[in-house]
């Protein structure tokens, strides 16, 4: 099929360019093509995208935090003791070995393929910036650092992008709770309020299907 | 300067620095203004800052995130079908648009394709939500500018295919309509011949505008080699949609790409432009939306039968995986990045919106332009408040 | 003298101040409401105020009294005095203005030699109110929109003088009423069944003065200093409740009031051609003529503020340095070669 050859051919343009920092790729036949690179290699691997394999249009650049939600999907009674969950960390596609994953796609308008790059992201929580490669990462890697907490070297102004200065917290993070689930997990208890007068009837805690 | 002699030239250069001197004596502090967010130029609750120098722009940044409503979080502690009805109101005038690519993300995981009839209908409601969303833009381009006429003409177009859009989804501005696996409901009936003859008065209104509003010479003057965008620098940003194409770049994902969408069914011509200009890129739209009317009746006519939704288990448990859907919205593409560890709800969602990045080159363009320049670049970029704070 | 009955000098003052309040306000609440509210939203297909009254005839005095019952805000850093001054500068050079309109042969309020001279000089103090109107508000918006404005308005002054200039070279004379009856009395080519307006000869005048006076009321193409969707409202912005209606009121009836006077200089004022009655100069007018006149100039005036809505409600506007480069490079230009054309052509014929 055309699409394979083009994916195989980008990932070999790329394995050419990068070398053993192409740790892991899965290309979809007709779809899509995943890669993963070394996480001080990310920088080499953005110019490896935009020379080498031809891929001029940026898409977006954002991370992964693989940690299963502590809070569950927020539909936990508050009442009742918490279930145990499961919190092994399991990557998606050409695997990883961190909790938090770098992602991003640039394109190519000419030969119409895209890759998708990630890479591990260690325990200090610094990658490269991509602005060289792709000036419009900037504003990428701005809503990563505030949603992630993950640092950018060189990038020139890494401050919030969404959130007010002082925010603490970053709120993408599994363990960054949504506070509107905690205040009332779903479906939601319905109070009833008797009417002056009633005697106070018992309340539905059942607010209906999901 | 060639055809001076000494004397002129001493002279020439004595007046450079005598006007040197009376600058930085009459150096005056730059004015910064704030436009927005609460403005009556921008679409919604954006803040530029702009540092001035009489009225000419030395420094500008927008501010973006006065509406941020935490979509990416909302969407894992919710079910697909949740996520749906959330995802409406990202680009809330074209918002059938956005539901497209996660459900289409979705059915990729899943392994379902729509019957055809479903991906007929749904690609008819994409380019009405195109349709609606251009239509309204180009009536504020002539606010923008002063042009108080022709918004009318806008909205009152656009009710008509408001009023389509509502006759078949219940919904005019949130349809909610689109389903895993396909639609909720098939179209009613009339709404065929309705739809054929609601695209005819919307080409009379394009043609209203381009009479009215891009033929007006102070238009035109407004509007040429303002914000300039070279291919080089739109494609480093990522911009897309109309704003890639004004700078010359032949590239829309509905001709370019294999999706389970109608679009490969139907010709149409893409249109692009090589100045990359505001005018570039407000042409553009013009004649989107004309081809937009003329896609919608090429999809009538090839509608085919059949059910409109495919067999799909009652409650959705979407296998593990990752997935990447973009379309071709109305603002620039948009993509949505699914990935799903085999729950009835998303893992983790990465909403790629247009406007995000075609807003992010605002600062590196607002440079050196004067203050009504500022609202034409922007109201040329053209962007919605809830595409770029998500 | 008109009237059987002889007036003493503070009745004939009464009735100059009450005339002139009418001359003002009436045409200023007529344009308002016929163009503003209902013509602007026919061409925009809707409907425009239909509530108050019938068909929202009583909509201007719900606005009048809306805003006469608002608060009466200043901001803290404005300069206070000067603040509330601004507005009542530009109105009172409206009524300036009006003073040496003539509205019949008789019906006049002063008749100045020099009135041409006298009208051109006062249109100029409305400049001073919105200079001082952005400056005293401590507000940036204010005070770009004070700035452009102040451009703009001493930039087409020249244009609306120079176009002027070509009529009195025609006319031979800077008394209104004089030029008046030079254009009802006149022929063109011998023949004397339209009498001789203006505006025939002096098109390009004319085109030059409408232009001109569409930048004098910053009207679009060239409302940049109340640019509305960059200024919110220009120098207009810290004002509300009744100073903001002065300036609403302002802008119309100024618009009304320099109609009136394109009206007399280009469209032969509040005569019909004497020829049709059988005048041959001022004294053999009737006397009813001083009661149709102004209905007269009513009419011409409206006519032509049609036109200045007409391309408002069009027109996108200028931005202000292709605004600027439109009075510098073109406008006078054009002037200055009409009245040559004129001054040529007036000794040859």
């Amino acid at each position: 099929m055309p699409g394979d050859a083009l994916r195989e051919r980008a990932v070999d343009q790329l394995r050419a360019e990068l070398g053993d920092a192409l740790i892991d790729t899965l290309v979809k036949p007709g779809d899509d093509v995943w890669v993963r690179v070394r996480a001080d290699a990310w920088h080499e691997a953005g110019i490896a995208l935009r020379d080498a394999v031809g891929l001029d249009y940026f898409c977006f650049l954002s991370a992964i935090d693989w940690m299963p939600s502590p809070f569950g999907r927020g539909e936990d009674d508050p009442t009742q003791p918490q279930a145990e969950r499961d919190m092994t960390i399991r990557q998606g596609y050409t695997g990883g070995e961190t909790r938090f994953q770098l992602f991003a796609r640039a394109c190519s308008t000419t030969l119409h393929f895209g890759v998708t790059i990630k890479a591990d992201i260690g325990d200090d929580m610094t990658m490269p910036t991509w602005i060289p490669c792709y000036t419009g990462a900037n504003w990428h890697e701005r809503e990563a650092h505030e949603m992630f907490g993950i640092n950018f070297a060189g990038h020139p102004d890494l401050r919030n992008m969404y959130l007010p200065s002082g925010f603490e917290g970053h709120p993408m993070r599994k363990d960054f709770p949504l506070l509107a689930r905690m205040v009332k997990p779903w479906p939601g208890i319905v109070d009833v309020e008797p009417l002056p007068g009633e005697p106070a009837d018992s309340p539905d805690a059942d607010g209906g299907e999901s | 300067m060639t055809m001076l002699g000494d004397r002129q030239r001493l002279a020439y250069i004595a007046s450079q620095a005598a006007d040197a001197r009376l600058n930085v004596e009459l150096e005056t502090e730059g004015m910064t203004l704030n436009i927005g967010p609460q403005h009556p130029a921008t679409h919604g609750t954006l803040r530029i800052i702009c540092r001035l120098d009489g009225e000419q722009v030395v420094w500008a940044e927008p501010s973006a995130g006065y509406m941020h409503r935490g979509y990416e979080k909302l969407t894992e502690v919710r079910t697909f079908p949740q996520v749906t009805s959330l995802v409406n109101r990202i680009d809330w005038l074209g918002s059938f648009a956005n539901e497209v690519p996660f459900i289409l993300a979705a059915e990729k995981l899943m392994d379902i394709e729509a019957p055809p009839r479903a991906q007929h209908i749904r690609t008819i409601l994409f380019e009405l939500s195109r349709i609606a969303n251009v239509s309204l833009f180009l009536g504020d381009l002539g606010v923008q500018l002063g042009a108080i006429t022709p918004v009318f003409m806008a909205f009152r177009d656009r009710e008509y295919v408001l009023n389509l859009i509502e006759s078949a989804t219940g919904g005019r501005f949130h349809p909610n309509f689109d389903r895993i696996g396909g639609l909720k409901d098939d179209l009613p009936k009339g709404w065929i011949e309705e739809t054929r003859s609601v695209m005819r008065k919307l080409r009379t209104f394009c043609d209203e505008i381009d009479d009215l509003l891009f033929g007006n010479e102070i238009f035109q003057s407004r509007t040429r080699g303002i914000g300039v965008i070279p291919k080089d620098v739109a494609l480093q940003y990522g911009l897309s949609g109309p704003n890639l194409r004004a700078s010359g770049v032949d590239y829309d994902l509905r001709r370019d790409q294999k999706i389970a969408m109608a679009w490969d069914k139907v010709d149409f011509k893409v249109w692009t432009h090589p100045d990359g200009d505001s005018f570039a890129r407000c042409w553009v739209r013009l004649q989107e939306t004309r081809e937009a009317t003329l896609i919608v009746e090429k999809l009538l006519d090839t509608l085919p039968a059949g059910p409109v939704m495919a067999k799909v288990p009652r409650i959705i448990k979407v296998p593990e995986g990752e997935a990447w859907v973009s379309t071709e919205n109305p603002l620039g593409e948009m993509g949505y990045y699914v990935v799903s560890k085999g729950d009835m709800g998303p893992f983790r969602v990465k909403i790629r919106s247009a406007s995000f990045n075609n807003i992010s080159i605002v600062p590196w363009l607002l440079r050196g332009v004067y203050v009504p320049d500022v609202i034409t670049i922007l109201a040329s970029l053209y962007f919605i408040l809830g595409d770029i704070d998500r | 003298m008109m009237l059987a009955v002889q007036f003493p000098y503070w009745a004939q003052s009464l009735l100059r101040v009450l005339g002139g309040l009418v001359a003002v306000l009436l045409p200023a609440g007529t344009i308002v409401y016929l163009f503003l509210f209902k013509m602007m939203s026919f061409m925009q297909s809707r409907l425009g105020p239909m509530e108050a009254g019938p068909y929202g005839s009583m909509q201007l005095f719900a606005e009048v009294g809306k805003w006469l019952q608002k608060e009466d805000i200043m901001p803290e850093k404005a300069d206070h005095s000067i603040f509330k001054i601004a507005p009542l500068i530009v109105l009172a050079s409206t009524f300036l203005l009006v003073a040496v309109v003539p509205f019949g042969p008789d019906a006049l309020f002063t008749n100045f030699e020099t009135g041409v001279f006298y009208a051109l000089a006062v249109s100029s103090v409305s400049v001073l109110g919105i200079l001082i109107a952005g400056w005293s508000s401590a507000n940036k918006y204010s005070l770009l929109g004070g700035l452009r404005a102040a451009g703009q308005l001493i930039a087409y002054e020249l244009p609306m003088v120079l176009a002027v200039v070509g009529v009195v070279i025609q006319a031979g004379t800077m008394n209104l009423q004089q030029i008046v009856v030079a254009q009802n009395a006149g022929e063109i080519f011998g023949w004397n069944g339209l009498g001789n307006p203006y505006i025939l000869t002096q098109f390009i005048g004319f085109a030059v003065f409408m232009i001109a006076v569409q930048a004098e009321l910053t009207q679009a193409p060239f409302d940049m200093p109340v640019a509305e969707s960059e200024l919110v409202s220009g120098y207009m912005t810290e004002y509300s409740g009744f100073r903001f209606l002065i300036f609403f009121i302002a802008e119309f009836a100024t618009a009304g009031v320099f109609a009136l006077i394109a009206s007399v200089l280009f469209l032969g004022g509040w005569g019909i051609p004497f020829s049709w009655f059988g005048w041959n100069n001022i004294d053999q007018i009737d006397n009813w003529m001083n009661i149709v006149g102004p209905l007269i100039m009513f009419t011409k005036m409206m006519g032509l503020v049609f036109l200045i809505m007409w391309i408002r409600f069009s027109y996108p506007r200028f931005r202000e340095d292709q605004l600027q480069r439109f009075a510098w490079k073109v406008l006078i230009p054009v002037s200055l070669g009409n009245i040559m054309l004129t001054a040529v052509l007036k000794v040859v014929f």
